[in-house]
């Protein structure tokens, strides 16, 4: 696997290619650049190979063919399962990739605390994931990646199996998140509006083997307002997107 | 896979969780509810074991003649000459003691045997391929073409016993804690290799805690082998101290009915107290964050 550091991107892919050993082509020839700072949404239909790049990107999977360049120097992954051990309290969920990377025990502390309270999750610490709603558990999975200050986020539809009031919601805090510290992510989801309300750009991709069609940039200053969803200009963008999506 | 057969009846009871406090008003009405599901529980069984005696009493007083009684003695008779004659109750006592000792000592066995086995076999895939099938091997080999050579090598007392009850009960360890180490979802895996942790640390971290449920499944199981293993033991190896086993073939040689149905249903609540001990054990370790209700 051709993956080679570089300072001026977070995270470049060129002419990515991905084939399984029976003979499926995930990716093909697949581009995409994120520098830092930048939020990059990515849609496409079920099945295109998005998880796929994500798992390229953190080093889970190689590639085929083509180059993957990190400039990031830790990586966060939020998968679209909380994968939370299911025997651990809150607290020690979050805590575990400071263990795993063995970070100081008073700095795992603070951390893990400022984390916690981060994600809004103060006072549900001694919980236990199965006393969690489903939206508690993505905080929590969330909370755990920011423990390591990451400067590249990557986002596997976290909040794909929630309901839309919660998943809202969730967009709402991550976006504060992500403007107090100027976060670089790449964000999978298969919505349109919400790809569209986080992102400073949306790439499209084709469906199997996948592949970015379009990179469209999304004009709207941060702070984004929640009310910004229900402009006529969110409207039209999430229409051009959707228009790409059809063809795809 | 073992867990199908470890289902007594108290164990369908959800184990009940800490309530988080925005929950805890609404927990009235289940209260009711689980009251008359504990009746139903409770008195089913109740009126089953009523229907049992009644068919005992049948048997044996309607169905078997005067000279044939000592197959099945009237419950009454088995509790007055088993259970409450003192020279009976002492020899039983201390049988049980021995039955007892050989049953844990085999159990702990097991349990360390096994387990090992199956950290050692969820280690590597040729390590379980070249196992595993040895392990079903011992489970498959009949007991009873063992006994011979066993009394070669350890002779015909306790030892020999304590082996027997290894045999019968280290499977289902194996078996179960194997699947259990196995059995940690991809995602969770994935959390650990992306932050490139020791084979040690995914073992401790991960794969150790998420078999415990299935661990203790085994050890459950085990737990009610390992007192057959015993009474089986003491079946072929007669030497030294008598044990429950060692008694039912005396009392059975003898005609002594009395003493043998008193000596069986011992043999019978050692089974459930081990069964009990080890679900109760069970819900002490894993139950705060695992019920087989709960997925």
């Amino acid at each position: 696997m051709t993956t080679t550091p570089t300072r001026e991107l977070a995270l470049r892919f060129a002419g990515v290619t991905k084939q399984f050993s029976g003979g499926t082509t995930a990716l093909a020839a697949a581009d995409l650049e994120v520098r830092p700072g930048e939020f990059v949404a990515v849609v496409g239909p079920s099945g295109c190979g998005k998880s796929t790049l994500l798992r390229i990107a953190s080093g889970l999977d190689d590639i085929t063919a083509g180059t993957v360049s990190v400039g990031a120097q830790r990586i966060g992954y939020v998968f679209q399962d909380a994968t939370l051990l299911p025997w651990r309290t809150v607290y020690q969920n979050v805590a575990l990739f400071a263990e795993l990377e063995k970070m100081p025990r008073p700095e795992a502390r603070k951390r893990v605390n400022e984390a916690i309270d981060l994600v809004g999750l103060t006072g549900f610490e001694k919980h236990l994931p199965h006393q969690l709603s489903g939206g508690m558990r993505m905080r929590a999975s969330l909370a755990r990646s920011l423990v390591l200050d990451p400067d590249l986020f990557l986002f596997d539809e976290p909040f794909g199996a929630l309901d839309e009031i919660t998943r809202e919601r969730l967009n709402d805090e991550l976006l504060k998140i992500f403007e107090l510290r100027a976060y670089a992510a790449l964000f999978i989801t298969h919505s349109v509006a919400e790809a569209v309300f986080l992102s400073t750009r949306v790439a499209v991709m084709s469906g199997r083997p996948g592949k970015i069609i379009a990179d469209i940039p999304v004009p709207f200053d941060y702070p984004r307002i929640p009310e910004l969803r229900y402009t006529p200009e969110f409207a039209g963008l999430c229409g051009e997107v959707s228009q790409y999506l059809r063809d795809a | 896979m073992s867990e199908t057969t470890t289902n007594l009846p108290s164990e369908r009871t959800p184990v009940t969780a800490p309530v988080p406090p925005s929950a805890a008003q609404s927990r009235r009405p289940d209260t009711r509810v689980s009251l008359a599901a504990i009746g139903i529980k409770v008195g089913l069984p109740i009126v089953v074991f009523g229907v049992i005696i009644g068919a005992w009493y049948a048997v044996s007083d309607l169905l078997l003649t005067q000279q044939q009684q000592f197959m099945l003695p009237p419950p009454h008779r088995v509790l007055q000459v088993g259970f409450f004659t003192w020279s009976n109750f002492t020899t039983l006592m201390s049988a049980l003691r021995l039955t007892a000792e050989v049953t844990f000592i085999g159990l702990a066995i097991s349990i360390a045997l096994g387990v090992a086995a199956a950290l050692l076999m969820s280690q590597a895939k040729w390590i379980e391929n070249s196992l595993y099938p040895w392990a079903v091997v011992l489970q498959t080999v009949p007991i009873l073409a063992l006994t011979p050579m066993l009394s070669f090598f350890f002779g015909f007392s306790l030892t020999s016993r304590i082996i027997v009850a290894v045999i019968i009960a280290f499977f289902p360890i194996v078996s179960n804690t194997l699947f259990g180490l196995q059995s940690a979802e991809r995602g969770m895996h994935d959390l650990f290799t992306l932050h490139k942790a020791s084979r040690l640390t995914r073992l401790v971290k991960l794969q150790f805690p998420a078999a415990l449920p299935a661990m203790f499944a085994g050890f459950r199981v085990s737990a009610g082998l390992a007192v057959i293993g015993a009474i089986v033991g003491e079946f072929f190896f007669k030497q030294g101290q008598p044990g429950l086993g060692t008694n039912m073939s005396v009392y059975t040689s003898l005609l002594e009915g009395e003493q043998l149905w008193a000596t069986v249903l011992t043999a019978s609540l050692l089974g459930i107290a081990v069964f009990v001990f080890f679900g109760w054990l069970s819900r002490r370790v894993v139950g705060r964050w695992y019920s087989p209700d709960r997925s």
